[in-house]
């Protein structure tokens, strides 16, 4: 019984031994960065298997859900997205504009300010139900993925390009123009 | 006076070899660790991660002593330097070149077990002295380990003694190649005195030395906690085991310690089984590759060579084999290298009286 044991298991450490001494020769080839989409991806069994993540990087698809981004030109403000979200992580203000701004790349007519327009970067869950319902197709998912901070609070990203002035005095135009209108109403 | 200065120089020069072996050896364990689980190992520290050891050594030096409050203060900082030393003192009677040998000691190997069992009572003041219920644990398992392995390599070492008639390490290896004032045999038939190499080691002068050999390096890795024999130090069970509460330069000398270990018994190994310092090359007619390639330096070469070739095939099996059971580990021992080195024994006997006579 002993001796059974015994020969089994100097004769499965030979065999593990010789596995791993297979690993430690087969240590000078190095799997290199291959594509996922690669029909051979799952061939590669043979080398080392760490990327030198910041030095060496591994081709990703080129379409895949990474973080969102902002063309805020052809933004309509139209607050779709924010409501699309599941975990509320879009924040966008408004600022009505007595005429229409301007047009965004698509032909739709620009009627808001967009005063505030921040995506919490640590809530969201990447489901990209934004981008569905964006109307402009101005919400995006980009190719980045390894943005890092050292505060929280760097995780909110803006997209909003008005200044503290320009949102004050958009907001005078508009209570003006409200209070113009109001006083041709009760004229 | 000169005699003073060559017994300084001696034990600094071993103590430097043993430190940069250390470095090295670390090193090694943890790149063989990462090629043979398909990573990289330490890349950042220099070119490759070269100097990652350095690094990691000048982290200890820094790191302040911390008794824990309720340790035995005396035996706490005196364990690291018992179990040092025990290790330290091995050095003294090996040989590493032809009769370039630290002390020419007639008892070397009974000297050398001696002293490297005081290792056994430097774990335990580690584990008692930590008053940690690990460290405790761990350096109770160190001891019924380190115990019950003695006697298999006490064994092997006496069944190869028995062989040598010598229990002096340096006239061991004089009796291993070319140099032998005595008649070489390989496994017993063939006369190798003039033609040496790797016909002439121990391990192939009789066929039962290899068997001896291999319980010496099953045992041995025992003696010096490695793995698959880690578990006085079983992280996953017991932290760190016996040193546990060790940090700073204590903890450097328990990990020089467990390294000098493992160089101690792999050049014990190679002195008494695998030649020394002499070559595995053999005088083939004309060619006198034995003789060319043994003296001082090539001495030096063999012996520190075949001893790493020894470190890394423990270091192969470290990150190979599993850690034993407690169970197991005693049934290794005391039911089968045991009863193996017994037969062994009387194999050498009977072998020294029939064919060597």
């Amino acid at each position: 019984m002993v001796l059974k044991t015994t020969i089994k298991g100097f004769s499965t450490a030979v065999k593990g031994l010789l596995l791993t001494v297979k690993h430690l020769f087969g240590a000078r080839r190095s799997r290199q960065a291959y594509n996922i989409q690669d029909k051979n991806y799952f061939d590669l069994q043979e080398g080392i298997t760490t990327v030198q993540y910041p030095k060496q990087k591994m081709p990703i698809p080129e379409v895949a859900r990474y973080q969102l981004e902002v063309d805020i030109d052809d933004c309509i403000v139209c607050d779709l997205c924010a409501k699309a979200c599941p975990v509320d992580c879009i924040d966008i203000q408004a600022i009505r504009s007595s005429e229409a701004i301007g047009h965004t790349s698509d032909g739709s007519v620009k009627r808001l300010y967009a005063a505030k327009f921040d995506i919490d970067m640590a809530k969201c869950m990447y489901c990209g139900l934004c981008t569905v319902v964006c109307p402009t197709e101005c919400i995006t998912m980009s190719d980045k993925y390894d943005r890092s901070s050292q505060k929280l609070t760097d995780l909110i990203y803006g997209f909003s390009e008005m200044s503290d002035a320009e949102i004050e005095q958009r907001k005078q135009e508009w209570s003006i123009f409200q209070a113009e209108k109001e006083a041709a109403k009760n004229k | 006076m000169a005699e003073l200065i060559i017994h300084i120089i001696t034990p600094v020069a071993i103590f430097i070899f043993i430190a940069c072996f250390t470095l090295f050896a670390v090193y090694a364990e943890r790149k063989i660790a990462g090629f043979v689980q398909d990573r990289l190992g330490p890349m950042e520290t220099g070119k490759y991660g070269l100097t990652q050891t350095i690094a990691d050594i000048l982290k200890l030096l820094q790191k302040e002593f911390i008794t824990p409050s309720k340790a035995d203060s005396i035996l706490f900082a005196a364990a690291p330097i018992v179990i040092f030393v025990a290790v330290f003192i091995g050095f003294s009677v090996v040989p590493w070149a032809p009769d370039f040998v630290p002390a020419h000691l007639h008892t070397g190997i009974f000297f050398l077990m001696a002293v490297v069992s005081i290792d056994a009572i430097g774990i335990l003041m580690a584990g008692w002295g930590s008053n940690n219920k690990y460290s405790l644990l761990g350096a109770i398992r160190a001891i019924a380990q380190m115990v019950s392995y003695e006697i298999p390599v006490g064994l092997s070492l006496i069944a190869a003694v028995m062989i040598t008639q010598t229990l002096n390490l340096n006239d061991i290896a004089y009796l291993q190649g070319v140099k032998s004032p005595e008649q070489i045999y390989f496994m017993g038939f063939w006369n190798v005195t003039d033609i040496g190499g790797i016909f002439a080691w121990h391990v192939f002068q009789a066929p039962h030395l290899l068997v001896v050999y291999i319980i010496f390096f099953i045992a041995s890795l025992a003696e010096c906690n490695r793995a698959p024999f880690d578990i006085p130090e079983a992280e996953s069970e017991l932290i760190g085991g016996f040193h546990t509460e060790y940090g700073g330069i204590r903890f450097a000398f328990l990990f020089l310690a467990e390294y000098a270990m493992m160089f101690l018994v792999a050049i014990l190994g190679t002195v008494i089984f695998l030649g020394a310092w002499n070559t595995p090359l053999p005088n083939i007619g004309v060619l006198r590759f034995a003789d060319w390639t043994t003296g001082l330096g090539w001495g030096l070469f063999w012996t520190v060579s075949k001893s790493l070739f020894i470190v890394g095939i423990q270091m192969w099996i470290r990150w190979t084999l599993p850690r034993f059971r407690a169970d197991q580990l005693m049934t290794l021992c005391w039911k089968i290298l045991i009863p193996l080195s017994f037969l062994c024994l009387a194999i050498s006997g009977l072998w020294r009286i029939m064919v060597m006579i």
